[in-house]
């Protein structure tokens, strides 16, 4: 047992020297890297370790803070009824949009490939532009609005379905679905555009190949040629669709408010704000802000093994 | 001679148009039309939330609150701009200074960034360094949660630097965005090394190759991060990083006059309009860049 630590010890430390010497020689890629290197570190991984380290203190900015164990956890899970229903909605809202809006990307990414050039930049405009049309979904608010003055009331009263207005916005059992529905509206983002590109790139003449080999139809052709060919953007989609699943705040925020009726439309992230900018205690803040952040690595984690087995 | 290559540039023309045909095979027309008419369904249905707030910031006031509701403006005006003009005009810090505020974090932070994580992405795509896969490994794992995780560590140790109320606050973190390195590097990848190879064998060091021939070489790149971080800075309220008025943002000023109630309706309309042409535009016009850099989007193993 000694001989074999020992061993490898030295193999360790020979490694390291001749990482040492290759790093030497290549001092210019660091002094490259160095600025975003360090600006990164700053704000990106630090304040991830940080966040860690706070959610097991007390703190409240004007205290220095004290650690207090796994209180702060116990806490959110126990006590917080709040927190509970941010996590249901979040999870709720995730679940839903989160697949629904990535299926959606690839299939339009999809079906807009074969139509001819200048059409389909107008369509990738046109899906597109949702997502980055800054806080257009404030007019969705319009849309829904509680009176009969709302497009949606005043169209369901003239057709009868319904006699007085619906509060969608208040009513807690509306609240959610709307929500989705304008998510799912702004969920042709980034993952699209890569689509879209990666769906441009695939060799031609493997389809030529493929129609040799017997594929019938345009789904065979997607399951067996496409799909296999775009597992990369399948992953950088995915990774996209899920960060914004789960960090879902502005849309429920500015339709349903903040804090909602009956906190029913409540996420993580506003349940986040609510501690960190509102009460100032950033210990509470930051354990929810590393249970956000364990979710998405793991759902991240499970989403790309399971797409590495597409097409195989 | 002319007459033989453009004969022969015909029959090519119609072989290719062959081979397209051919690329569909048992391909229903019947299908082909369902997906047509589906596709301009769901483009209309998509387009409808942004055509209404056009043609809202376009209605007279009381046509906005007509019943029963009308969708298109019956008579357009520009009134709401002009009144947001004026609205803005009379607010205690100047329309300019919200506007120069904006511009400045957008543009500086888009600046910065570009050449900062060219930088990164230049070593990280083309030398082999201790550290290197490490590092392009722990990016990637950081574009798996939303920057709210590190907001409120972020606030501490802006608060520290004493950035807090400062352009820098916005500006300084905008630089170190991973996604803006990881396309960079995606996209580099792609560059011929010998292009490089041959660079130093002329003599030029590193400097100069990034310089000299990587940059020029990227190109759609560039105009990917710059609409990505545009995007991001554009529509940065940065509520909570700033406190002084004379440094606030055009989209917060504009969105508190939204937030104005029943007599701002119609200001609040242009507003919406104002604040979404901004990223679509650039998009329209760097549509073909950004999706060649796309292109090399994907995440390998």
């Amino acid at each position: 047992m000694k001989e074999y630590l020992s061993k490898y010890f030295t193999l360790r430390k020979h490694n390291a020297q001749v990482a040492w010497k290759k790093a030497k020689n290549r001092k210019m890629c660091y002094i490259f890297l160095a600025p975003y290197l360090i600006l990164f570190i700053m704000f990106f991984v630090f304040p991830v370790v940080a966040s860690i380290y706070f959610s097991f203190t007390y703190y409240n900015i004007l205290e220095p803070p004290h650690y207090i164990g796994l209180r702060n956890y116990i806490s959110l899970i126990l006590q917080d009824d709040i927190f509970l229903i941010g996590i249901k909605n979040t999870f709720m809202i995730a679940v839903i949009t989160g697949p629904l809006g990535y299926i959606m990307a690839f299939l339009f990414a999809w079906l807009i490939n074969e139509l001819p050039r200048w059409i389909r930049s107008v369509a990738v405009i046109v899906f597109y532009a949702p997502s980055i049309a800054g806080n257009c979904y404030v007019i969705f608010s319009v849309f829904f609005r509680g009176d009969a003055y709302g497009y949606v009331n005043a169209a369901l009263i003239n057709l009868g379905i319904i006699d007085a207005p619906i509060l969608w916005l208040i009513n807690p059992q509306w609240m959610l679905p709307i929500c989705m529905l304008v998510i799912l509206w702004m969920s042709l983002g980034t993952g699209f555009l890569s689509f879209v590109a990666g769906l441009q790139g695939v060799d031609k003449s493997q389809f030529e190949a493929g129609y040799m080999d017997g594929i019938k139809n345009r789904w065979q052709e997607l399951w067996y040629i496409t799909l296999p060919n775009m597992k990369p953007m399948l992953m950088f989609g995915a990774v996209m669709s899920i960060t914004q699943a789960f960090g879902v705040c502005d849309v429920t925020m500015a339709l349903c408010g903040y804090p909602s009726t009956d906190y029913a439309a409540r996420t993580i992230v506003t349940h986040l704000f609510d501690y960190g900018f509102s009460r100032f205690e950033m210990g509470y803040a930051c354990a929810i802000a590393t249970i956000l952040f364990l979710i998405m690595i793991l759902c991240n984690k499970a989403i790309q093994s399971l797409l590495r087995r597409v097409g195989t | 001679m002319s007459k033989m290559s453009k004969k022969k540039a015909n029959e090519e023309e119609v072989y290719k148009k062959k081979l397209i045909r051919r690329r569909k095979p048992n391909r229903s027309i019947a299908g082909d039309i369902a997906l047509y008419i589906f596709l301009i369904l769901v483009a209309f249905v998509m387009a409808f939330p942004i055509i209404f707030a056009v043609s809202n910031a376009l209605k007279p006031l009381d046509e906005l609150f007509k019943f029963p509701p009308r969708i298109f403006a019956q008579h357009p005006t520009m009134d709401n701009f002009s009144d947001l003009f004026v609205t803005m005009g009379k607010s205690w810090v100047t329309f300019t200074r919200y506007l120069f505020n904006t511009v400045f974090i957008t543009f500086v932070g888009t600046a910065g960034h570009l050449i900062i994580a060219s930088m990164g992405a230049f070593v990280l795509a083309k030398y082999e360094f201790p550290g290197n896969a490490l590092f392009f490994k722990i990016i990637t794992v950081s574009m798996m949660f939303t920057g709210y995780v590190t907001q409120i560590p972020n606030y501490l140790i802006l608060n520290k630097l004493g950035w807090i109320d400062t352009y820098w606050a916005i500006i300084i973190p905008a630089f170190a965005s991973p996604m803006g390195l990881f396309l960079m590097k995606q996209f580099m990848e792609g560059l011929p090394t010998s292009l490089i190879e041959a660079a130093k064998i002329d003599g030029a060091n590193e400097w100069k190759v990034f310089a000299g021939i990587v940059m020029p070489n990227v190109k759609p790149a560039w105009m990917t991060l710059i609409i990505f971080s545009v995007q991001g800075l554009w529509n940065n309220k940065a509520s909570t990083y700033i406190y002084s008025e004379e440094r606030k943002t055009l989209v917060y000023a504009l969105q508190q006059i939204q937030s104005g109630g029943i007599a701002r309706t119609g200001q609040g309309a242009a507003v919406l309009v104002v604040v979404m042409v901004v990223p679509i535009l650039i998009f329209i016009f760097s549509e073909s860049q950004i999706l060649e850099t796309m292109a090399s989007s994907g995440l390998k193993d």
